[in-house]
């Protein structure tokens, strides 16, 4: 069905952070401006889904030029799904933004720099040209390289500095995949390619392409040999930009690898073999880096790896059994680590640390944000009925059932670290009787700021603590979605025909 | 800079080279030109003024914080984009006003979009300038 106005989730980021530039100094007002326009984009966040789910994939030619020649945006399940749930991730960092981001930082552009990276987020979901799925994935870098230098700390530079070289390398290499997809076939719209790729003969180049995308998005998601950047440079911007980044940043990697693998490399068992050992070995390299670290947001930095791991397994085994987990761990990945890392915030906020050695005592002091606290923290590791519980049900049967064993043994050792992880920073954090951590003077610590403050900590940890207990508990209802969505993926036939269907023969 | 040369040609620049930056504008779409030209072409003529006449007076002529252009001109540029809206068709397809008007040309969205441009490279290129001037 063609429909112009699916692009309303890109425009809307548009224009919020357009308005946001006229009120450039004035912070409260774009406070307010900014949670308006967020919970405007949730709530068509779920009309869109709603719509999409009833009457199939949408989609519109922008400009008018039909496919394969102008840009097409595809509004599938999947996008609209991704959409829906990185819109709800940015209203919480936006509410979480206007309680702990410091007035210097709001004076020089935050918001709207902010709503940009979220603008080129819903553009990558939505786009259907490979092309343009670069020009997004650049808005989106380009936007958090403010992001995470504004404050110009030297530990930030450091970082960013990291961060910036690997970043435009993997920009690099996809710009060269790219340029050998449209060598090989003459097209970049990505419905056109699915057709014309499965034509091309010389299956050693497609390979090579392949890699050359694999290696790409490899480095934005940090996969195995390609992570080292996360670690380095993710702990060192403030708290909420480190949410948004560890929420949807990588995710947005592993979605285009979902959808170049559904729609363009298919079914090739070398690839299968490659993804398989990456997957394991980002598992269990993200889970032993978490369990030797001692600060609070670099563990969590780790756990990040260790579950991109797991959405890998999807990726390289590829069948509908599988691909329901990477999309339920998907969706649940993203609300669970945004929150988690605006835990790490918090403690911080709380204690001016987070050394988890130094840490302790904090259910002693603060009961009922604690129980707020466990439940991103214990999401993540999977308790039933929790929401990392049903996705690796998932991975585990899919990897049985492909007899691939050694994904069967990460994904199961992987989750028993990261319960040791999470176990650990627990009893360290929450449990174990704390010293009396020096304060700063010049600090303002949580207990001492204003009630509506503490307000801009709390809620925005309760919204998305619900949302996962949602996705926990309503499961039904996720894994019938992941289910549809894994459908569409692995046979994406309808979305090619509908792309190409004003097309002549 | 002192030279007498250098400042009274630079005053008579400003406005030949303003004006021929909007007709790069104009010229734009079809034949090379566009509002990404001509919004460099304007914003180093306000710099050659600064260089002549020093910061402060530049910033007198524009009276506008140049940062301020940059939001403007994405509105224009917005608007080019989603009128297309009102008549269902799809994000971004361009709309022409029937026949081409005198010394401008074909008057439609693309034209908007392009002055959106011009604002923006104007405001984006004279804040970094100006910023980078204002260091040294």
């Amino acid at each position: 069905m063609s429909n112009p106005y699916i692009v309303l989730p890109i425009i809307l980021q548009l224009v919020a952070a357009v308005v946001l530039m006229f009120f450039w100094t004035k912070t409260k007002a774009q406070k307010t401006i900014s949670i308006l326009f967020s919970t405007a984009a949730v709530a068509v966040g779920v009309y869109m889904l709603h719509s999409v789910w009833h009457h199939g994939i949408q989609i519109t030619h922008s400009g008018n030029w039909k496919a394969p020649f102008g840009i097409t945006f595809v509004a599938d399940l999947l996008a609209m799904t991704l959409i829906l749930i990185s819109s709800i991730a940015a209203l919480g960092v936006s509410i979480f933004s206007a309680g702990s981001m410091r007035e210097e930082r709001l004076k020089f552009g935050y918001y709207p720099v902010f709503h940009f990276l979220v603008m080129g987020l819903q553009g990558a979901f939505l786009t259907g040209d490979i092309f343009n799925l670069y020009v997004w994935f650049e808005v989106i870098i380009i936007s958090s390289f403010v992001l995470m230098t504004l404050g110009g700390k030297k530990a930030q530079l450091e970082g960013t500095i990291k961060y910036v070289s690997l970043n435009l390398l993997a920009s690099s290499f996809f710009l060269t995949g790219i340029g050998f997809l449209y060598g090989l076939t003459g097209t970049l719209n990505m419905a056109d390619l699915a057709v014309k790729m499965k034509l091309i003969e010389n299956s050693g180049l497609v390979n090579v392409t392949g890699s050359l995308f694999l290696v790409a998005f490899g480095i934005k998601s940090a996969i195995f040999p390609m992570y080292f950047w996360l670690p380095a440079s993710y702990h060192t911007p403030p708290p909420a930009v480190t949410a948004i980044f560890g929420g949807l940043l990588t995710k947005v990697g592993i979605y285009a690898m979902l959808r170049t693998f559904s729609l363009i490399f298919g079914g090739d068992e070398f690839m299968t073999f490659i993804t398989s050992i990456i997957a394991a070995l980002t598992i269990l390299a993200g889970a032993f880096g978490a369990m030797s670290r001692k600060h609070m947001s670099k563990i969590f930095g780790f756990l990040i790896i260790s579950h991109i791991g797991f959405m890998m397994v999807g990726i390289s085994i590829f069948s509908e059994a599988v691909l329901v987990g990477t999309v339920f761990y998907l969706i649940h990945d993203i609300i669970v680590k945004t929150n988690l890392f605006m835990v790490s915030g918090l403690v911080m906020k709380i204690n001016g640390s987070q050394d988890i050695k130094a840490l302790g005592g904090l259910y002693q002091s603060h009961p009922l944000l604690s129980l707020l606290m466990a439940v991103p923290l214990f999401s993540l590791v999977g308790i039933p009925p929790l929401s990392g519980f049903w996705a690796k049900i998932f991975f585990i049967q899919g990897a049985l059932s492909a007899q691939n064993y050694l994904l069967v043994g990460s994904v199961v050792i992987g989750s028993f670290l990261t319960l040791w992880v999470i176990a650990r920073v627990w009893s360290e954090v929450f449990w174990k009787k704390g010293e009396n951590l020096p304060k700063q003077a010049n600090g303002v610590y949580f207990d001492a700021l204003s009630n509506l403050q503490q307000w801009a900590y709390i809620v925005p940890m309760l919204l998305l603590s619900i949302i996962s207990l949602y996705i926990g508990l309503g499961a039904g209802r996720i894994i019938t979605l992941s289910q549809k969505i894994a459908s569409e993926l692995v046979d994406p036939s309808l979305y090619i025909q509908l792309v190409l269907q004003n097309q002549l023969p | 800079m002192k030279s007498i040369i250098f400042r009274t040609s630079s005053k008579y620049l400003l406005p030949i080279l303003l004006i021929f930056s909007v007709f790069i504008l104009l010229r734009g779409h079809y034949l090379p030109g566009g509002g990404f030209v001509g919004g460099l072409m304007a914003a180093l003529a306000f710099i050659l003024h600064s260089f002549a006449f020093g910061l402060e007076e530049t910033k007198n002529i524009i009276k506008i914080h140049p940062g301020f252009l940059m939001p403007m001109g994405l509105v224009f540029a917005l608007i080019a984009g989603l009128a297309p809206w009102i008549y269902q068709e799809p994000f971004m397809t361009g709309l022409w006003y029937g026949e081409p008007l005198r010394m401008i040309g074909m008057v439609g969205t693309a034209l908007l979009f392009d002055i959106g441009v011009y604002f923006v490279v104007i405001g984006s290129v004279l804040t970094v300038m100006f910023s980078i001037r204002e260091i040294i």
